[in-house]
């Protein structure tokens, strides 16, 4: 199939332009969940977590001693030197989009604008406590605006595959994200296989908006490894893992049959290989080798895709190969990705 | 609904002082006026403000520099439009097509045969010593021999009332975004005002756009001139203009790319597209000459495409405007016009050139020298109302310094009368005020030239001003040609 041919430049700014909008949608998740519920023993909320998991330790210290609710918040919504902050990711959103002008609906563009203008003018009240949790709300509202704008505007062409791709790449992270944000709390707290701290497990679930999905599932049995499984496996939830994969693999798939675009082929065959992990294993199995290292195995692998499609599509120097195969990158998953590959 | 007090409606209170007014003037805006009369100023004001918010939103913005800051600004817009009534949109848009048409004989000239020199009409070393100059182009033939093929030619209304051309763009001229922006903003906020006058529309920009960059296709392209692949350059997101490229990228329905989009393969131009290199056929450019390609120009641009005349050379690419158009519009071949136009159209010219003094010629200069407090003084090879200097607006120390410029470079300098250009009323913060304006027609040629009804209305926003550039505090106004 014929269509207009679309700039590498392009793709890859769709790309990253779905990507920033949907980190900044799951970063507001994560500050809610830690705000409202995520409490330790004593009660004192624990803020250096979400520090951890963003791997912004470094970084993050430099500005602030400690972590508290005050500094942590500051750095992550509004503070626009950080660059894993909300604000940087909306204004970087909104330059990818400035970049996109011509591509991007109206619609789409004066939505980001909108938004952007008000993530600068929020006020230091609004990040004190209890007016915090409207403010994340909206943000969240308006990355989701964004979505459905975008759904009900944007031409399916090429860009519209490359704009998913961005999304759920971004999303598949960042549940796994949020799902390790809870896992390191846990680990504090004491031997992490034996506490079932059913307060946090829900405001997980609540946080990537699948309380409801879960007690439809599990309506009695609320244990931290069903939840896991839940955001890591649950094929129609549409922040699971597997699920975010799928559409992944879905438009990818798309762009070499609809587009002929032949550079996804070594995409997709990493993506085969991830899908039939997530197909096969059991939370268990996950278990015995480690959440956190599985986890760890995901986000890494996503990074490798990213990689990969910036060589297939975005004309960047082509990334090598064998990568794929090498079993140190990728423990303790490589033997499963040599099977994969034989297969 | 009765009036209360004097100041309750828009035009009220408005008083044009002793200038040319494009509203009270005009019997053909009665209708108009009279529908402005009935309207309470507050609304009309609260309207104005949401057109203006809607901008903000839309993010319709140019680029200010200063102190190596960017700011995006919203080109301040006024409700109020400048209406033309059809007899005089006649006359300028017959102007504006004799003035492309000799733009475009001169250049094709200038780079073949130099008739005119010969004829002893232009003196050779005006053209032949510009900046803007390009002897590559010498034999160089373009298709239709349109060279220009986006021409804006600024045309001022004197207190009498008379049209005179001030400048011509035959570079890249820009504005045309706002023309149409401003149209739609006007029909969403005041369609009260527009209902019913017969509105001559704006909307065949892009497709005119369109229509001409086909036919001056290469012809030996695989789509031949029926479907060749054009895009648009820009010079990028930080270009002060980057929202007109957008916009007429999109008005045209072409990609809108950067110079790092595309490269040069055997005399052929390429874009990096996902599936791999697409060819281009045709390039609208909104970059300079000189920036267009760092063999052939300025080896430190970054903006251009390595090789892109070797392939416009070999004929494998065409740039709309041609390379070279500069010299046609240099502010001191202005002078010259009417004589050119004579030349080669046998006819006089339909819109007069404002009186101008070419302070390379002795008289003229003297002349300058002696009158300076009433005239202004334009470096020649400046845009955007830079470096001017309004004699009777000017101190002592600017008049000064502007004399001691002249007598050090007086070839870079002319200098006409200072004109008191035509007022618009205008919003001014709730009340209405007369505010200098002047007019920037779009003329598009392939095969034949075609000129967009209206154009871009310019106000000077600050009292007084006659400098009506975005850059020195302008704004801009919905011009409204009527049938």
């Amino acid at each position: 199939m014929s269509s207009a041919p679309l700039l590498a430049r392009y793709a890859e700014s769709i790309f990253w332009l779905a990507r920033q909008v949907e980190r900044a949608e799951n970063l507001a998740r994560i500050i809610e969940v830690q705000e409202t519920y995520a409490r330790n023993r004593s009660g004192a909320r624990d803020w250096s977590s979400i520090v951890q998991l963003n791997s912004d330790g470094e970084a993050f210290s430099e500005k602030h001693s400690t972590a508290n609710a005050r500094n942590v918040i500051r750095f992550y919504v509004t503070d626009g030197d950080n660059p894993t902050s909300i604000k940087r990711a909306i204004s970087n959103a909104r330059e990818n989009a400035r970049a996109l002008r011509s591509l991007v609906s109206t619609e789409m563009w004066m939505q980001l604008n909108v938004f952007y203008n008000r993530l600068n003018a929020i006020d230091d009240k609004e990040l004190a406590p209890g007016s915090l949790s409207p403010l994340l709300n909206e943000i969240k509202h308006g990355c989701q605006s964004f979505t459905g704008i975008t759904e009900g505007t944007f031409y399916r062409d090429q860009a519209w595959y490359f704009y998913r791709l961005g999304r759920y790449i971004e999303r598949a992270d960042q549940t796994t994200r949020l799902l390790d944000s809870k896992y390191y709390v846990l680990l504090r707290d004491s031997d992490v296989t034996n506490v079932v701290n059913t307060g946090q497990w829900l405001a997980l679930l609540r946080a990537a908006s699948g309380y409801h999905a879960f007690r439809a599932l599990h309506q009695s049995d609320l244990t931290p490894w069903r939840v896991a499984a839940f955001l890591l496996f649950n094929p129609t939830f549409p922040r699971s893992v597997l699920l975010c994969i799928k559409e992944v693999d879905a438009s990818v798939t798309g762009l070499k049959s609809r587009y002929n675009l032949r550079g996804g082929n070594d995409v997709a065959e990493g993506l085969d290989q991830l899908r039939a992990i997530l197909d096969t294993r059991s939370i268990d199995e996950v278990l015995e080798t480690g959440l956190h290292e599985f986890i760890d195995f995901i986000q890494r692998y996503l990074s490798a895709i990213t990689d990969r499609l910036g060589a297939a599509f975005f004309g960047h120097p082509p990334v090598e190969k064998a990568a794929w195969q090498n079993a140190e990158l990728w423990p303790p998953y490589a033997a499963d990705l040599q099977t994969q590959a034989q297969a | 609904m009765p009036k209360r007090w004097m100041g309750d409606f828009v035009l009220d209170s408005y008083d044009p002082g002793g200038f040319y007014c494009e509203m009270l003037r005009c019997p053909a805006t009665a209708e108009i006026r009279d529908r402005l009369a009935h309207l309470p100023i507050g609304e009309f004001a609260r309207r104005a403000h949401n057109a203006e918010q809607a901008l903000y939103n839309l993010g319709i913005t140019f680029t200010v520099y200063s102190d190596s800051q960017a700011i995006d600004r919203i080109l301040p817009f006024d409700a109020i439009p400048r209406v033309l009534p059809a007899e005089e949109w006649e006359r300028i848009e017959r102007g504006v097509v004799q003035r492309v048409t000799a733009l475009n004989l001169l250049l094709d000239d200038l780079y073949h045969d130099q008739k005119i020199f010969k004829d002893g009409l232009l003196p050779p070393d005006l053209i032949l010593g510009n900046a803007n100059w390009r002897p590559q182009m010498c034999g160089v033939d373009i298709p239709h021999k349109a060279y220009v093929n986006i021409c804006g030619t600024d045309i001022i209304r004197d207190d009498k009332g008379v049209f005179r051309v001030l400048e011509d763009n035959a570079r890249t001229p820009s504005g045309v975004s706002y023309v149409i922006e401003n149209r739609h903003m006007m029909l969403r906020s005041f369609p009260d005002l527009a209902d019913d006058i017969g509105l001559r529309s704006v909307e065949d920009y892009g497709i005119r756009l369109v229509g001409a960059m086909r036919e001056i296709a290469p012809t030996n392209t695989p789509g031949g001139r029926d479907d060749p692949v054009i895009v648009l350059l820009s010079p990028g997101t930080f270009n002060s203009a980057y929202f007109e490229h957008v916009f007429l990228a999109r008005e045209m329905g072409v990609p809108l790319v950067e110079g790092r989009d595309l490269f040069v393969d055997n005399d052929h131009v390429y874009m990096k597209t996902t599936a791999g290199r697409a060819r281009v056929d045709v390039i609208y450019r909104r970059i300079n000459d000189d920036f267009l390609d760092p063999e052939a120009f300025r080896p430190d641009s970054m903006l251009g495409v390595k090789g892109l005349m070797r392939a416009y050379f070999a004929g494998n690419v065409a740039l709309a405007n041609a390379i070279g158009t500069g010299v046609a519009d240099d502010k001191a071949v202005y002078a010259y016009m009417p004589r050119i136009i004579r030349y080669y159209l046998a006819e006089d010219a339909i819109i007069d050139n404002v009186e101008t003094n070419i302070c390379r010629e002795k008289a003229a200069l003297a002349y300058t020298l002696d009158n300076l407090d009433r005239l202004v003084v334009k470096p020649v090879g400046e845009a955007g109302g830079y470096g001017i200097t309004i004699g009777p607006r000017a101190t002592r120390a600017e008049l000064d310094e502007c004399r001691a410029k002249l007598i050090d470079d007086p070839a870079n300098y002319i200098s006409q009368p200072c004109i008191n250009l035509s007022v618009s009323p205008t919003l001014i913060d709730g009340k209405v005020e007369p505010r200098h304006v002047d007019l920037r027609p779009f003329a598009i040629t392939g095969e034949s030239t075609w000129v967009l009804p209206g154009g871009l209305t310019r106000v000077a926003l600050r009292r007084g001003s006659l400098v009506v550039n975005s850059s020195q505090g302008g704004g801009s106004k919905d011009t409204w040609v009527l049938e």
